[in-house]
């Protein structure tokens, strides 16, 4: 470059001199810093149980959706830190895996607004007289959202180390410390990538439904989407929810556009595969972090402190974890004896629910709510099948042709991300028009967001599907039923489980708020567990509230164990291509 | 201990745990020294516990027992100033050339001034400059494991160790990056004072070594040692080469029970969990078929065999064992002579074939014959494979079981001697 004006740059890299990119960079990352503070403050402001006032004024919707966006973000950061952590302790030690991966495998089946009726008042009381438990309530829930498979993903990556990478950290010295930031983390970026921006999509659907909640008769409503559609119901305000809508959109194709394109597009740096023929275009808000100085000067900021954080560890000898001490096991009485206390302290907690919701409700009951949760089952495997039934041949026909599959799978993530709750009122005002069967017609709302997942893994299944393998079958005259039967159904058979286990499980979550919609006074009820567990948080019983959401994780606990399981077993064993 | 050793190996044994807490023998009392100014190759089967002696030797495997000194000192993990260069390269695909270099001086901790500068002349060295940005992925085969030479390069080892460097390398490019390693050590530009490296490549050990050590297997034993007083540079084709190609071959083809060079003696019985070498049907009958024909006629020179057929030693040893146990053909001496009986397989069609191969097999593999035996006794015809694997893993870790089922099951359905369904994992006599 031309020093045009002659002045000495003195100890400046030249990959750090300015390019046309900053300018839009520099705003962008001014921009956010600002956003953070107006938010942090926002979400503090005092708050002792008054109802907040909820404006349908459309002015006011941008900065509602800032909020929602801001807690998305806070939630994102939380499930971040807490599934690298949680990983790390549960891929270190034997002993802790034993706890944390069940214990995992249970959080993932709970309902994700199970959650928020369980906590919201903990978190209320941890911060008296400010706003900021009702935030962190909202943005547990949020954060149950993403956490739990993040975490499965990361721990996952963890024990699937390449063993040469691994031979090569311990030969050249890592510290546990960089070990962790020089090998683990990155192996586990690409699926923690594509994990975290999956849950992200989802998290629209549980951001909106946790900003307005009603805990023991006591409405809460936080600034944000959800709350403003909310109090559109409660008003019988078509308008103001078509509004809802439009923002939500916007919201989400700059989620698209600015976070999950270009973080997919980056996270493919760390995939240890070769280098593909063809590279997807990189998306323009990438092009501008990696062409934009001012990033590099953040890039190089952190690596100094890094590279001093890192020093510093080193020389503390106490500090400076070492590599886990290769295949040296406890003694065997010890591993048992922890075994013993897992099993003691599993049964004790059993018992104490037990005695815990036996204190107000009978065995009847009991029964009952086992035959609701028998009702939400049959929905949802008959929308799976329905959805399915529908939505494959779609898939398969789109996936089988190149040019049109890409933009689909675009816009099929753009729905699937698109908080399905936002279009509930509208099926209501339908239902209520056309004098509709509540049992059967408020059934759709459960898969409506979920669908997706099947339509988007029936198209990358068909798309991957061997060019080699459909000219053979052309060849070889194998058309119609045969066809579908031989060729296509069993190719796309793992990618079709990856959706349906997916949908099935977002289904689920989704029957708390979808068994139960209002449209100003009018309440649709369908019978099923989800109506049960939304009732019971209205009216603030706990018990009951127990015994609902156990009753529904023990349901997806056991379908994904007996059925969703073996099918993928199936799929993983016989059916994989490579 | 003599000054000139860098690193001695003292009565190491490396046991695997099976199932019954028994344990596996993989290697067996190892006393190897490792002197100053010495490049060795360690050549052996696959399976001998050549790979995981040298993971020994760098600190990234306890032994079981006996020790390992580095210039005197105990090694209890990776000592400093022993580098490792990996088959696979083990580059970090999120670093750049210039990242993956830097991260030993990293985390040695070297100054960042010094640490550029240092990886920079690594990468000048082995031939790599202006790929320093490039990502490992955007490199070929040859320029990533240059790449990993000049990682180990970088902090100055007093010992390299080398896993099958160039096996995951085309030919040519070996070849050159074979040249480039070899000049950097006779010219002295590396600090580098002792070599050891793992190979499959008799001819490549040969051209590269100062002494060979031969690995035996099951379990792996240092069989003999080959001095290779050979000058520099060495011709592939010149006589001497030659004739130490031949008595490497001769020293590896050796079958359990058997003396080196005793041609003609009958094969000793092998036990029902001898591990049978992974050796394809179509790949045995094809070297069969060549071995008959002109201008062997049933008798070849075995490195002259492996040239014409095209295989790599690490393929041709296992082929060579399996004729010699199934007694198609009789090794020694660098030689491989077909018996009547691999004649006459020759000569068959494809049905007699498959009834020569379920004849020698019964005869020959006692796995093979009890597989048959169990399936004859029992009622339905029909046994699970998890009870041969129980079996088996009496005497071998699970992974090593489940290899010698598939072999002996891809074998045992090439003959038509039993049947097999993935699906239900179940043996039987039963005919699809």
């Amino acid at each position: 470059m031309q020093q045009r004006w002659g002045l000495p740059i003195v100890a400046w890299p030249s990959r750090l001199r300015p390019t046309v990119w900053d300018l839009i960079a520099l705003p962008l990352v001014l921009g956010a810093i600002a956003l953070l503070a107006w938010g942090g403050r926002e979400m503090s402001v005092p708050y002792h149980g008054e109802e907040l006032p909820i404006s349908l004024d459309p002015a006011v919707l941008p900065e509602y959706a800032l909020r929602t966006v801001l807690r998305m973000f806070m939630a994102l950061v939380a499930s971040l830190v807490f599934s690298l952590a949680y990983a790390a302790l549960a891929a270190k030690s034997r002993q802790a895996e034993k706890v944390l991966i069940p214990t995992l495998d249970v959080l993932q089946s709970v309902p994700i607004l199970g959650f928020l009726s369980i906590t919201v008042t903990g978190f209320i009381a941890l911060f008296p007289g400010s706003l900021l438990g009702v935030e962190c309530a909202a943005i547990f829930a949020i954060f149950t959202s993403q956490a739990w498979n993040m975490t499965f993903s990361v721990f996952q990556s963890f024990r699937t180390l390449p063993g040469d990478l691994d031979e090569a950290a311990r030969m050249y010295h890592l510290t546990a410390w960089g070990r962790f930031w020089r090998l683990e983390v990155p192996h586990a970026m690409p699926n923690l990538i594509w994990n975290m921006m999956m849950s992200v999509s989802g998290g629209w659907f549980f951001v909106v439904a946790s900003e307005a909640i009603t805990v023991a008769g006591h409405s809460i409503q936080l600034p944000g989407v959800g709350s403003y559609i909310a109090v559109a119901i409660e008003k019988q305000d078509l308008t103001a929810i078509y509004y809802a809508v439009l923002v939500m959109f916007i919201v989400i194709v700059l989620y698209d556009q600015l976070l999950f394109r270009p973080l997919l597009a980056w996270s493919r740096k760390f995939k240890v595969e070769e280098l593909g023929a063809e590279e997807p275009a990189r998306p323009w808000f990438l092009v501008m972090m990696q062409r934009a100085r001012i990033f590099d000067l953040i890039e190089l900021v952190t690596d100094r402190l890094f590279g001093a954080l890192s020093r510093a560890l080193a020389r503390r000898p106490k500090l400076r974890l070492l590599p886990p001490p290769s295949g040296r096991p406890l003694p065997r009485w010890v591993e048992r004896l922890w075994d013993g206390v897992l099993v003691a302290a599993a049964l004790a907690a059993l018992v104490w629910l037990v005695i815990f919701v036996r204190t107000t409700i009978e065995w009847s009951e009991v029964g009952e709510v086992v035959l609701l949760g028998l009702a939400t089952a049959t929905r949802v495997l008959v929308l799976i099948a329905i959805a399915s039934l529908i939505w494959v041949p779609i898939g398969v026909w789109i996936g089988l042709r190149p040019a049109i599959a890409d933009r689909a799978q675009a816009i099929v993530q753009f729905l699937a991300a698109f908080p399905a709750n936002l279009f509930f009122p509208i099926a209501v005002v339908l239902i209520l028009r056309f004098h509709l069967d509540v049992e059967i017609w408020v059934s759709p709302l459960m898969i409506l967001g979920t669908q997706w997942y099947i339509l988007f893994n029936v198209i990358s299944g068909a798309a991957a599907l061997p060019g080699d393998l459909r000219y053979a079958a052309d060849n070889l005259g194998v058309t119609s039923w045969l066809w579908w039967r031989r060729v296509i159904l069993p190719g796309i058979f793992p990618a079709y489980i990856t959706g349906a286990v997916t949908a099935a499980g977002g289904s689920w979550n989704a029957s708390i708020v979808s068994e139960v919609v209002k449209w100003g006074d009018t309440t649709l009820t369908a019978t099923g567990i989800g109506a049960y567990i939304a009732h019971w948080t209205e009216i603030g019983d706990s018990q009951r509230i127990a015994l609902g959401i156990t009753v529904l994780c023990l349901y997806v606990i056991i379908f994904n164990r007996l059925f969703w399981r073996r099918l993928y077993d199936i799929a993983a064993e016989r059916l994989r291509l490579d | 201990m003599a000054d000139d050793v860098l690193m001695e190996a003292v009565a190491v044994c490396k046991s695997f745990k099976t199932p019954d807490r028994a344990g596996r023998l993989v290697l067996d009392r190892i006393d190897f020294r490792l002197k100053d100014g010495e490049i060795v190759a360690v050549l052996g089967k696959s399976g001998s516990g050549k790979s995981t002696f040298l993971r020994i030797l760098a600190g990234l495997v306890e032994p079981s027992s006996g020790h390992i000194h580095y210039r005197g000192h105990a090694v209890h993990g990776p000592a400093h100033g022993v580098a490792m260069v990996f088959q696979t390269f083990a580059l970090f695909p999120w670093l750049t050339v210039l990242g993956n270099v830097e991260l030993g001086l990293e985390a040695l901790g070297v100054p960042r001034p010094e640490r550029r500068e240092r990886a920079l002349a690594a990468i000048d060295l082995i031939g790599l400059d202006g790929f320093e940005s490039a990502y490992p992925k955007e490199l070929s085969g040859g320029m990533r494991q240059r790449v990993g030479f000049a990682r180990a390069l970088v902090v100055n080892p007093d010992i390299l160790l080398l896993d099958e460097p160039f096996s995951a390398l085309d030919v040519l490019t070996a070849e050159t990056l074979r040249g480039d390693l070899i000049d950097l050590w006779l010219g002295r530009r590396i600090p580098t004072k002792g070599i050891l490296f793992v190979s499959h490549n008799i001819e490549e050990a040969v051209e590269i070594a100062d002494r060979i050590a031969i690995f035996g297997s099951d379990p792996g034993i240092i069989r003999s040692e080959i001095a290779v007083p050979l000058a520099r540079p060495r011709e592939w084709g010149s006589a001497g080469f030659r004739q130490i190609v031949d008595q490497v071959y001769a020293q590896l083809t050796t079958v359990p029970g058997r003396e080196a060079g005793k041609r003609g003696a009958k094969p000793e019985s092998i036990g029902i969990a001898y591990r049978l070498p992974q050796a394809p049907v179509q790949q045995l009958t094809g070297l069969v078929e060549a071995l008959s024909e002109a201008p062997y006629h049933g008798r070849a020179d075995l490195p002259h065999l492996a040239d014409s057929v095209g295989l790599d030693t690490d393929d041709l040893l296992p082929l060579l064992e399996a004729l010699q146990i199934l007694g198609f053909a009789q090794v020694g001496g660098g030689d491989i002579e077909m018996t009547a009986a691999g004649r006459a397989y020759a000569e068959a069609d494809i049905q007699c074939r498959k009834v020569i191969f379920g004849e020698h097999l019964v005869r020959h593999i006692p796995l093979a014959a009890h597989i048959r035996r169990v399936l004859d006794e029992r009622p339905g015809h029909r046994a699970p494979k998890a009870r041969f694997l129980r079996e088996l893993e009496d005497h071998l870790d699970e992974e090593e079981a489940d290899e010698l089922l598939e072999t002996i099951i891809n074998w045992g359905r090439h003959a038509e001697l039993f049947a097999y369904d993935y699906d239900s994992e179940v043996l039987s006599l039963e005919n699809p």
